[in-house]
């Protein structure tokens, strides 16, 4: 399959979070996932909109940049906000760990994301974080 | 998000309909907590999640701190109907330690 790709900019509210994974859902149907790498991807993408949401602009609401590949059987995704950043991204990766811990937060926003995909990169440079994610697509057999 | 209750033999049961996330846990939060400290005449809650077409981490966070709040009142939270996914990071986040799956 010839290469895809779409981009979409959107404020970075908690409401946009059904919109973003399903936008998401949408694209890669030509891929033919099942509906467990589905829902795989939809959680994954949910996490890392909530991170922007409650993490990348403390005073003002910002914008995120969601940018979706297709090539063949695999889907890279690319998260992409302007806002504050993560000083330790180490850290911010270890399960459980929350900046927020009064918020009732579980801390397992990035495991989850490392779980559900097959490769997560986090990458802080000052100006904001982009979180790249990619998972295969188990190619199915015709007419099953 | 849809939250409905109902007891029978002295429990709890909540089904949750919905999508549980950044968005509606607000919502969700308020809605429990009011059912938690009006219902009368239970001992233990049952979350019915048969009826959670999506939860993500966020889903672990709300039903933590409901947890904390009936530990204080010594009444117990069970799960059962978990999807995959729900069960999946239930099981990652160690959720099910303090709120036990049932079948």
């Amino acid at each position: 399959m010839k290469k895809n790709s779409m981009e979409i900019k959107f404020k970075a509210l908690a409401e946009n979070e059904p919109f973003a994974r399903n936008v998401v859902a949408g694209f890669i149907l030509p891929l033919n996932p099942s509906l467990n790498e589905l829902d795989d991807i939809k959680t994954a993408v949910s996490e890392a909109i909530t991170n922007v949401v409650v993490h990348a602009y403390p005073q003002n609401t910002g914008y995120v940049t969601m940018k979706v590949t297709t090539q063949d059987n695999y889907v890279t995704i690319s998260i992409v906000d302007n806002g504050i950043g993560i000083q330790d991204i180490e850290r911010a990766l270890t399960p459980f760990y929350t900046s927020k811990p009064n918020e009732e937060r579980s801390g397992m926003g990035f495991t989850v994301m490392e779980s559900f995909m097959d490769k997560l990169e986090v990458i802080s440079n000052g100006s904001g974080v982009t979180v790249k994610m990619g998972k295969a697509i188990e190619k199915k057999v015709a007419g099953l | 998000m849809q939250i409905k209750s109902r007891i029978v033999n002295k429990t709890l049961y909540i089904l949750l309909s919905g999508e549980l996330d950044e968005y509606t846990a607000p919502n969700v939060r308020k809605t429990l907590d009011t059912m938690l400290e009006t219902e009368k005449g239970f001992i233990q809650i049952v979350l019915d999640l048969s009826e959670l077409t999506f939860m993500d981490s966020t889903g672990v966070g709300v039903l933590i701190g409901r947890y904390k709040k009936m530990r204080e009142k010594n009444k117990p939270i069970f799960i059962t109907n978990p999807s995959r996914n729900a069960e999946r990071i239930f099981k990652m986040s160690g959720l099910y330690e303090i709120m036990p799956k049932i079948v």
